[in-house]
């Protein structure tokens, strides 16, 4: 098991190395100077503003210059907010960005996995049939919309009900509520109907069968077997999801004006922010590495057929 | 039930049915649970939850929102609206712009101010908000270090008409050749390049407010980047700033003026772009202005809401890439695409925003000439949309460029829908009158710029925002020597027009030298007009004395009251 670890972590550190590498690279390669600004500036002060920023280096010793920095976890400065380290950035920025995707991806997963066993238990029943076309909206309709009507739905509720649930900002948990939930929705689909054709395989599986002829009670079939088999497969895509989920705020932050990391991830591109673009791309792609792990290792915690030590 | 081996129906609490309700049940518990967590870990480590009301009438505190967060709060090297507009309200310069755009004094009591030189006596009473005084020296601080090479000041052009600025700015001569000098801690003698007729106007530009150099140095560096790490001498100062959720200003007690500060507080609670969120937040009472957009107007004008328009000094053009190598580079086809081109069809039918005003000069309404308005003063070119005469031209402008038929245009603009729209327009209006050819190339903001200065396009769609409150800073804009000038547009009269506005001191000579710029650049059709932008917003009208304004702090709420409750 240790070894085991040590092998993924192995891999993820050459992975995150790969992402940092091809994301430089590109960076450079890709149009937009970082420096271009409204007001055109003389080629002194871009001269000054280079030599600020080690831009007027050989881009082969930026990289280098690049890697120890990163080696020593320090990813230098915003272009765009100048004073401000990107490790700060980071460090004030994604803790919001973070609660706002657990609080996600718990509602999805958990959603998913009863959304999806309810439709496999009345399958081509109405609440089948009902759910799954919710499920194909909820994938299909891009989150800007449930953003943008999920805040009209609130402003709405408030007049009719008199209450007063915020419409955006940060600080509750009345702030938190609705934004996860738009957040959640699209991975809540699509787990929906991974658990659900989970759940329909495993109906047919040889130790359902002899569960039933051994006249195990089909409730307890239903929770200890089909469920917890069913499950396996949604466990195996939470790991990408969380991160998919963390990194794709962007709109839910933006709409709901949320301080999160999502938005600088965004927009860092737009902007030719370097410095942000190749911090927040390093801690992301670390981030999904990591969450990928911990999954693969919580799989051998529910799945005692899978051995890590193999 | 879905089961087709057991066909007697088990006992309720026994059915997988059940066994799901139950697991829903311990879900909704995990997740109520995991919310309150969450809702507690936040408002702990938070500073303050964000305010509640759009007004507060016991706290006497307004509450807006901003549309990005401010990069950072050194005004040295600030270039944003954002920043800009928070400035003037917790910084004082040595003026400031009263409510009708009339200049008071800020932090210089009084002024001589010669044709070259100046000198300002600054009040004794002005304080930082850490209980030193405002010195002279705090001027000449935080212009050198603007000035100062290392800074990198992309503002730093502004100071320019103080002598040896410029030089000094691209390390031609030592900061102290400055022409800025304290003679003592409350006097400032200031020396100019050249006569600059609209310099006093300039010193309430953010760049030209002061900063205290001990504290500066004492920040190392960070100066700006946190409410903390700044002192301030304007009418609030900054109390909270948490990046990119909220800014807190209130009341400055140490401000030689703050009897006329009639709010306590003034809570930017929210920072977000999106135009809908700002509406939304309006609507249920949590902000008291938000901006309105062609998409969202007709909301507000259902809900009956107070809106009003406010021009935002800018004014846009498409501007053509004079390069030799472009065909733009031709008059006559320059001059036909000109002729077919009508402003008013574009404001009216198809940007269709209320407030936008048909451009009919690089100079906007707003701006002073002489005695009144610039434009009633000098009313610009009278421009006619005329079909044939566009056809004339191009037919010249074929034979000359030897071609067949019209040539294909790369039209550069932005990338959003409102770009799009814009471009598209030009597109078929160009194809249907003159059937000329545009390929839409459409880039995020920074890329057009370097596609600009580069000079990869034909047609670009620009804007221009005033910097001061002079003709000047939209009369230079295409002389030869300005970088701004991104098409390359040389023409010797329109440069030697506006070196008379900038050396001379008389109003009526620069504005006529002003008037022949605007009628150059139609002629010339170096440029075509578009529209000047107005913006458009719903405001909560239980706050009074905001100020609105083309150029400098806006909105500017300064001098804002709550109006009294009153009971009906």
């Amino acid at each position: 098991m240790p070894r085991y670890i040590g092998m993924r972590l192995l891999q993820g550190i050459f992975t995150v190395w790969f992402i940092a590498t091809a994301t430089f690279w590109v960076m450079h390669s890709i149009p937009g100077d970082p420096l271009e600004s409204e007001k055109a500036m003389s080629p002194e002060i871009r001269a000054n503003l280079e030599a600020k920023y080690g831009l007027d280096k050989n881009e082969f010793i930026q990289y280098w210059i690049f890697l120890g920095n990163m080696v020593r976890g320090d990813f230098g400065w915003s272009f765009e907010h100048e004073n401000r380290r990107v490790n700060d950035i980071i460090a004030e920025q994604f803790p919001v960005s973070a609660t706002l995707g657990i609080l996600a991806i718990v509602f999805a997963g958990l959603g998913g996995v009863l959304w999806g066993a309810l439709t496999a238990l009345y399958r081509n029943k109405w609440p089948d049939v009902l759910i799954i076309i919710l499920v194909i909206l909820g994938i299909s309709v891009p989150s800007f919309v449930f953003a943008t009507v999920g805040q009209l739905g609130i402003v709405t509720l408030n007049k009719i009900a008199g209450i007063d649930v915020p419409v955006a900002g940060w600080g509750t948990v009345w702030h938190m509520l609705i934004p996860a939930l738009v957040l959640g929705l699209g991975t809540m689909a699509f787990l929906t109907r991974l658990m659900r054709t989970s759940m329909l395989e495993i109906v047919n599986a040889d130790y359902i069968r002899t569960a039933r002829s051994k006249g195990v009670p089909i409730a307890q079939i239903f929770s200890r077997h089909q469920l917890r088999n069913a499950i396996l497969p949604v466990l195996t895509v939470l790991g990408p999801s969380i991160a998919g989920i963390t990194t794709g705020g962007f709109v839910v932050e933006n709409v709901f004006g949320i301080p999160g990391l999502g938005k600088y991830f965004v927009t860092a591109v737009q902007q030719s922010d370097y410095g942000v673009i190749m911090g927040t791309t390093v801690f992301y792609g670390a981030f999904l590495v990591l969450m990928v792990i911990i999954v693969d290792l919580l799989y051998a915690v529910v799945d005692p057929r899978v051995r890590l030590n193999k | 039930m879905t089961d087709t081996l057991h066909t007697s129906k088990p006992p309720l609490t026994a059915s997988p049915g059940w066994q799901l309700t139950k697991f829903a049940f311990y879900a909704l518990l995990l997740c109520v649970a995991l919310l309150l967590l969450l809702g507690f870990l936040t408002e702990k480590f938070n500073v303050g939850a964000t305010s509640t009301s759009a007004v507060n009438f016991e706290k006497n505190t307004i509450t807006l929102s901003l549309t990005s967060e401010p990069p950072q709060m050194d005004s040295t090297r600030a270039t944003d609206m954002v920043s800009g507009m928070l400035l003037g309200h917790i910084m004082e310069g040595l003026i400031r712009y009263g409510p009708d755009n009339e200049i008071l004094p800020g932090v210089a009591e009084s002024w001589d101010m010669g044709e070259l030189a100046g000198t300002f006596y600054l009040r004794k009473d002005a304080f930082w908000s850490n209980g030193t005084p405002v010195t002279a020296h705090d001027f000449v601080f935080s212009w050198q270090t603007a000035l100062n090479p290392a800074t990198a000041s992309q503002y730093a052009f502004v100071l320019y008409p103080i002598k040896n600025g410029k030089a000094i700015n691209i390390g031609e001569a030592e900061l102290d050749s400055f022409g800025a000098k304290a003679v003592d801690d409350y006097t400032l003698s200031i020396e100019l390049e050249q006569p600059t007729p609209y310099f006093i106007k300039l010193l309430a530009f953010f760049t030209y407010l002061p900063i205290n150099k001990e504290f500066y140095e004492s920040r190392e560096g960070n100066y700006g980047t946190n409410a903390e790490d700044m002192i301030y001498n304007g009418p609030f100062h900054m109390t909270r700033w948490v990046h990119d959720k909220d800014v807190r200003l209130e009341k400055n007690e140490y401000y030689w003026n703050n009897s006329e500060t009639r709010l306590d507080a003034i809570e930017f609670g929210y920072i977000t772009p999106d135009p809908n969120t700002a509406l939304n937040l309006f609507a249920t009472g949590k902000i008291v202005l938000a901006g309105l957009n062609a998409e969202n107007i007709e909301r507000a004008l259902t809900e009956g809401w107070r809106i009003e328009t406010h021009s935002d000094g800018s004014v846009f053009y498409l501007g053509f890439n004079h390069r030799e190598e472009r065909p733009t580079s031709n008059l006559n086809l320059r001059k036909a695409i000109q002729q077919v081109c009508d402003p008013e069809e574009l404001v009216y039918k198809v940007l269709k925003t209320p407030g936008n005003i048909p451009g009919k000069s690089i100079f906007p309404v707003w701006l002073r000439g002489v005695n009144g308005f610039f434009r009633d003063e000098y009313p610009g070119p009278d421009h006619k949309r005329n079909v044939a005469s566009a056809q004339e031209y191009l037919q010249k402008a074929l034979d000359e460029l030897g071609l067949d038929e019209p040539p294909s245009l790369v039209f550069l603009t932005g990338d959003s829908a409102f770009s799009a729209k814009h471009a598209e327009y030009y597109q078929s209006m160009l194809k249907e009158k003159l059937g000329i050819e545009i390929k839409i190339d459409k880039q995020i903001f920074k890329q057009r710029l370097a596609k600009m200065t580069s000079g990869e396009y034909d047609i670009v769609a620009a804007g221009w925002g005033p910097d001061y409150d002079d003709v000047l800073t939209f009369g230079d804009l295409f002389t030869s020597w300005n970088a701004n000038n991104r098409g390359l547009y040389h023409n010797e009269e329109l440069d030697r027009q506006v070196e008379i506005a900038q050396q001379s001191s008389d109003p009526k000579t620069r504005m006529d030298a002003m008037d022949r710029v605007q009628h150059i650049l139609y002629e010339d059709a170096a440029i075509i007009f578009e529209y000047e932008r107005g913006s458009v917003y719903v405001f909560d009208d239980r706050v009074k004395g905001v100020t609105r304004r083309s150029v400098g702090t806006d909105p500017d709420y300064t001098r804002a009251y709550i109006e009294e409750e009153v009971d009906s």
